[in-house]
């Protein structure tokens, strides 16, 4: 029985990679929006533009690229978990939920599945920066910056998977994007130092998890952060148990 | 042996009785059909057996495992094939398969031959390597059948197996059915509202309305029950006619739908004459026609419920939009 639930982990994550490789469109889908941002406001922004609460001396850019890999990992991660609502759209769900195996092992598939594509997309945002002319700080920082891309992505998998459980059907999609997904990555530092909000939207900035995960990248990317990274990781990583905790309860409980 | 035993089955979604205290027992082997119409609790109780929903009350056993309290037991003895498609369309046949098979722990070996077998088994061997997605629906209902049945169960549940597909292609699974049944020696439960399907197909057979079963037995014995034959007749005015026939000795039973009358009787081709001596003795109605026929699966629901099963989907479906009116209203 205990075999029986590591190869559904590993079936889980097989037919990610298999469905990943063939839906280029998909790719090129979900790279492009972190693709033009990344683009448009890193040339465009580039020279000249500096607002309080960014290191002193550094372009836009540098600025920019901890923010937009923080996005594409909050993108492509959420969409990785919600995808659980396409396979109860396509009723594939069905043919899991009546396996002989955990519903934890199919969760824990899903999330490793998830993290693997998300990764590859992040780290294909990062060639990109670099090829712009993006340089980072100390090449040994870009293992922590994998850490916390890794933890970006399991956190968001595991909200995607715990919001796609409740849903009855994919029609609540856009509505997730638009008063969920955008909402975070807008408030989360990304694009802007969050000093100059005013303070009850601030106080939305320091509830939102991204912001520490953006913070950490920032931290180990360019050197330069707002709060002390270990604090960045130590609450991502609090997010993360409680998102994947939260996934895997509410997975469980659905009916099909 | 029983493959499945049920007892007292009970489901309820708040307040709404779908199975009604049910029993009934499958014997290995055997091809049992839950027959009735949409809505009749069919799928309810299919989806407690395969562990996807708990029950209310009662309690069933699936090769002597408890549907509660055994659910891996009961999950790897039994193969699915479920109403909508279930298939992930973004892979081959073959993966789909292979998917399916490792979800249930079978090693490497063993996956490919099983694969070759089912595959074979329903005619998709030169499609293994396509796309699900290009497939048709009966190609897909196959892959289905041919998944289901990938981890050596000893029970296959069907749920609906020919819905929406055409009556060719119907046959052809029937086929399937009929030939992996004698191969596998594998119990299939199916449900169906198409009543030749159970007639063709079932050894055992359990009419389900409303969530109760209300009559089981074999197709023949069930056909038997309505006393041998069905004569209809097509007259005017409808009313006159039934009076008379009602009173007559060797009329069983006796019911009216759209304008034509049914009778159950026995040696059906001996009453004709009788019953052309009476239409002549009466003047105030006019028979157009006479049908002797052998009683179909149709019959016998007609006999138990009162409704032909179309009848009573339309009735149903009333009842659903209904229900949906009134959540839309809150």
């Amino acid at each position: 029985m205990k075999s029986k639930n590591f190869q559904a982990i590993y079936v889980m994550w097989l037919r990610e990679m298999k469905r990943f490789l063939r839906a280029k469109s998909r790719i090129i889908g979900t790279l492009a929006m972190p693709f033009f941002f990344l683009v448009s406001l890193g040339f465009g922004l580039r020279t000249g533009f500096n607002l309080p609460g960014m290191p002193q001396g550094a372009n836009y850019l540098d600025f920019l690229v901890p923010g937009i890999i923080g996005m594409t990992m909050l993108f492509t991660a959420t969409f990785a978990g919600l995808s659980v609502l396409w396979d109860k759209e396509f009723g594939f769900l069905k043919e899991m939920m009546v396996a002989p195996v955990r519903r934890s092992a199919i969760v824990f598939g899903r999330i490793i599945g998830g993290i693997t594509t998300s990764f590859i997309q992040g780290i294909l945002i990062l060639i990109i920066s670099f090829l712009m002319g993006f340089k980072v700080a100390n090449p040994l920082s870009i293992l922590l910056t994998f850490l916390f891309m890794f933890l970006i992505g399991v956190g968001f998998i595991g909200f995607g998977i715990a919001i796609a459980s409740k849903m009855q059907d994919v029609h609540g999609f856009s509505l997730i994007i638009q008063f969920i997904i955008f909402p975070t990555f807008l408030l989360s530092g990304a694009l802007f130092p969050v000093n100059s909000l005013p303070g009850w939207l601030k106080l939305v900035v320091y509830i939102n998890p991204l912001t520490y995960g953006i913070d950490g990248l920032r931290g180990s990317l360019i050197g330069f952060s707002q709060f002390p990274l270990l604090l960045d990781l130590f609450l991502l990583l609090i997010f993360d148990l409680a998102m994947v905790a939260l996934g895997a309860w509410l997975f469980s409980k659905t009916e099909v | 042996m029983s493959a499945i035993e049920v007892k007292n089955l009970t489901k309820d979604f708040n307040g709404l009785k779908a199975v009604d205290d049910i029993s009934f027992e499958v014997k290995a082997g055997e091809i049992f059909g839950l027959l009735g119409p949409n809505g009749a609790g069919k799928t309810t109780t299919i989806k407690m057996l395969a562990t996807l929903l708990s029950s209310t009350k009662g309690e069933a056993k699936v090769c002597g495992f408890d549907i509660l309290k055994q659910r891996d037991e009961v999950r790897n003895s039994i193969g699915i094939v479920f109403q909508e498609p279930a298939l992930d369309n973004r892979l081959t046949g073959q993966e789909n398969l292979d998917f399916h098979a490792r979800l249930y722990g079978l090693d490497k070996e063993t996956r490919e031959t099983r694969m070759r077998e089912v595959l074979n088994l329903v005619d998709l061997e030169d499609k293994a390597n396509v796309l699900v997605q290009n497939y048709s629906g009966g190609m897909q209902r196959r892959l289905e059948v041919a998944r289901g049945l990938m981890h050596y169960p000893k029970v296959l549940f069907l749920d609906e197996p020919t819905l929406g597909l055409d009556p060719q292609t119907r046959h052809h699974i029937w086929d399937y059915i009929l030939n992996l049944n004698q191969k596998e020696k594998i119990t299939i439960i199916l449900t169906t509202h198409y009543m030749e399907e159970a007639d063709y197909l079932c050894q055992k057979v359990a009419i389900i309305d409303f969530g109760k079963i209300i009559v089981q037995d074999t197709p023949k014995n069930l056909k038997d029950l309505l006393g041998g034959d069905v004569i209809s007749i097509e007259a005017t005015p409808a009313k006159e006619v039934f009076g008379v026939f009602e009173k007559v000795p060797w009329v069983k039973k006796i019911s009216q739908h759209d304008g034509i009358i049914n009778l159950n009787v026995k040696e059906g081709e001996k009453k004709i004459p009788l019953l052309m001596k009476i239409a002549q003795k009466e003047t105030d109605f006019e028979i157009k026609s006479v049908n002797l026929r052998k009683p179909t699966l149709e019959d016998v629901f007609l006999y138990f419920t009162g409704k032909t099963i179309r009848e009573r989907e339309a009735g149903q479906t009333e009842k659903n939009r209904m229900m949906m009116r009134r959540r839309f209203r809150r």
